[in-house]
């Protein structure tokens, strides 16, 4: 209780020094960001790097004059990552006149608040929500998000099995956990629709088990020329061992709970040449770098989850804006899908869905006991 | 045809590896009626031992034979060691308690020695060096069968083979019988019940040190948790054959590894442990003492 009064507190503050700055710029009207996610309660540290994000973007930029010569303001409103809690969140935004909104957080809460957003002709951006429905039902046509969405490396490893490696047997092999089964479903789903290459082969295997030659004599048995595999490297180095010993080249393409140097340390010689996806390489983009020092010479600590994701997307919608001319919506929407903004997880824009293009994995094989970036 | 050969070696590996461990388990049980849930954990720190000193030798240069003989004799000891300390501390005292307590006590220290190396080694999985040798075999038989599976399955039949005569043919072995039999009299004919017990648990522990080096080294990963999974499997394969006998102990593991491969191959590895685990309940219907098993009264 005492935290979230002085948080309140912390919050008029910000709010009434907001203002004051506003009052004293005069003229032109101040462009408000909202910005809504869980900012307190269990999931808060999900959601209270995206506000200061936003707040360091903002100064720097106000700092340079405001976009369009208009300074920025921020609203942020606390949802507790409870969809029932999100539609109140959005409303209360909506209501205090917000063009563009960074959040929300869980994919939960964002769907429930997106209806609302989209009735109003608000623009929400939200830099964690990885629901794959949310962009590809195609219901929200102003959301857009800097984060790759849950089927993305199931999309990259089929599409890298199929285009790249061509090939036409596939056996989609998951651990029957969470993260590995909700992934090669997605695989399956993907292999099936692309008509490229047919699945000669979908089960699960047991996690922990202390053999998997029946397993690996059944992959060799269905013809299949790679294996996508859904799980963590423990269970894919049997599997890849099995394979080797019994002389089978069969490719074995898996994901990142697989891109871990244990899996080479294990594996040793018979890692060599697996693919595996990872999310793509921020730590040398010099932006990212400052963005992190920003945040630890403002707030004393290294920043939390989706800090970078925040940070690049309240810098695509500020840029979208500026490109755009006015806080129009179709005019920012537009200019979202079609400028490129530099931003700490690189050059990125968006497709029409409203997924970032350029923000995601890439896939890694491993080379010489490494893993290296398949370009 | 060939695929059934596959499926059938593949089977009897696993089963030989369920089986190498649930020949302590069996033996321990056999003796003193003790359900020995410690026992995958002898196993995990049998296979972590011998990391550690594999590592040491291979800093030094040995060559390969010789590291795999010197690191498996030193988790062996370093394992029977466990198990008789483990005995004295944990079962000993409650010799004279109810069963339920001594089964309390040995889950507890299941719990406690997985705690113990979590914290002292790490919880992450190690990569363990492949100590047998890898060779290959020719075309055919290369699908089929690794060097790693062969000197599994001999060494399986090796241990059971072993304590079969150990418990049959020797004084010591006789002194066990006597001590499963009846406690009291055996200790009022003169047998050194506490030697006994503890021999048992030596013996037991020996075993499950050597499945450890031999499984670690052949999956090339451990880690704390291994014990419990192999623990629980190895103990279901003891139960299947028959708690107490030998030769069930390897028919159990064998059974179960068949049913669990010819489920994977057939069916879908999705109902694996499904199919495994309702053959034991049909076995235990049918015969609830096990394949091998004598049954005997309870005694209450």
């Amino acid at each position: 209780m005492k935290a979230k009064l002085v948080r309140f507190g912390v919050f008029t503050l910000t709010a009434l020094l907001a203002l004051a700055m506003s009052a004293g710029v005069g003229a032109a009207e101040d462009i408000k960001l909202g910005v809504a996610g869980a900012h307190s309660g269990d999931l808060a540290s999900y959601g209270i790097p995206s506000i200061r994000a936003a707040e360091l973007v903002a100064k720097e930029m106000n700092a340079r004059g405001g976009v369009l010569g208009r300074q920025i303001t921020i609203l942020t409103e606390d949802d507790v990552c409870k969809p029932e809690v999100a539609t109140n969140t959005a409303t209360k935004l909506v209501s205090g006149g917000v063009p563009v909104v960074l959040g929300h957080i869980c994919s939960g809460a964002t769907k429930a608040a997106l209806g609302i957003y989209n009735a109003s002709n608000v623009v929400v951006l939200s830099p964690s929500a990885t629901n794959p429905a949310l962009t590809q039902s195609g219901d929200y046509p102003n959301f857009f998000r800097t984060i790759a969405s849950d089927d993305a490396q199931a999309r990259l490893e089929v599409d890298f099995a199929t285009d790249r490696l061509g090939l036409k047997k596939l056996a989609v092999i998951h651990d029957k956990g969470d993260y590995g089964k909700g992934l090669a479903e997605f695989a399956k789903k993907f292999i099936e629709e692309s008509d490229k290459a047919e699945v000669v082969l979908y089960e699960g295997v047991t996690p922990g088990a202390v053999d998997y030659s029946a397993i690996v004599q059944k992959i060799r048995h269905s013809g299949a020329e790679g294996v996508i595999f859904g799980g963590y490297h423990p269970e894919a180095s049997k599997i890849v061992m099995g394979m080797r010993r019994k002389r089978m080249g069969t490719v074995l393409i898996s994901d990142d709970g697989v891109k871990d140097d244990t899996f080479i340390k294990v594996a040793k010689e018979y890692a060599e040449g697996v693919y595996a996806t990872g999310p793509r390489d921020t730590s040398q983009n010099p932006l990212a770098i400052k963005a992190v020092k920003e945040h630890q010479e403002t707030y004393g600590a290294d920043p939390g989850a989706f800090y970078l994701n925040a940070y690049a997307g309240t810098m695509a919608l500020l840029n979208a804006i500026e490109k755009a001319g006015s806080t129009d919506y179709e005019a920012v929407t537009k200019a979202l899908r079609s400028e490129w903004v530099e931003t700490p997880l690189g050059k990125i824009s968006f497709d029409e869905r409203g997924d970032a293009i350029g923000v995601g994995f890439s896939m890694y094989q491993v080379r010489n006991g490494v893993y290296i970036e398949v370009k | 045809m060939e695929y059934f050969l596959e499926l059938f070696l593949g089977g009897l590996t696993r089963g030989s590896i369920y089986a190498l461990i649930a020949l302590g388990y069996t033996m321990v049980y056999g003796i003193i009626e003790l359900i020995n849930f410690a026992h995958g954990e002898i196993y995990m720190i049998g296979a972590f031992t011998a990391l550690i000193f594999a590592s040491v030798f291979t800093l030094l240069g040995f060559n390969d034979l010789s590291i795999l003989l010197l690191a498996s004799l030193a988790a062996v000891t370093w394992a029977s060691a466990y198990g008789y300390t483990i005995e004295k501390l944990a079962y000993k005292p409650l010799r004279k308690a109810p069963r339920l307590s001594a089964l309390i006590s040995a889950i507890g220290m299941s719990i406690f020695l997985q705690n113990y190396v979590l914290l002292a080694q790490t919880s992450d999985f190690l990569p363990f060096p492949r100590l047998i040798p890898h060779f290959s075999f020719m075309d055919p038989i290369v699908h089929v069968i690794g060097s790693a599976e062969l000197v599994i399955l001999i060494t399986t039949a090796v241990v059971m083979i072993a304590l079969t005569l150990l418990i049959k043919f020797t004084k010591l072995g006789k002194a066990m019988r006597a001590t499963a039999q009846d406690r009291d009299m055996a200790l009022l004919s003169g047998v050194n019940i506490n030697k006994v017990i503890s021999f048992t648990f030596i013996i037991g522990s020996f075993t499950a040190a050597v499945g450890g080096v031999l499984i670690a080294s052949h999956i090339g990963m451990i880690n704390f948790y291994i014990g419990f999974i192999a623990g629980i499997k190895a103990f279901t394969a003891a139960v299947l054959g028959g708690i107490g006998s030998v030769p069930g102990a390897v028919l159990g593991g064998m059974v179960l590894g068949w049913t669990e491969s010819f489920a994977t191959g057939y069916v879908s590895s999705d109902y694996e442990d499904v199919f495994a685990f309702s053959l034991l309940v049909l076995i235990l219907i049918f015969r609830p003492e096990g394949i091998l098993g004598r049954s005997t009264t309870q005694k209450v």
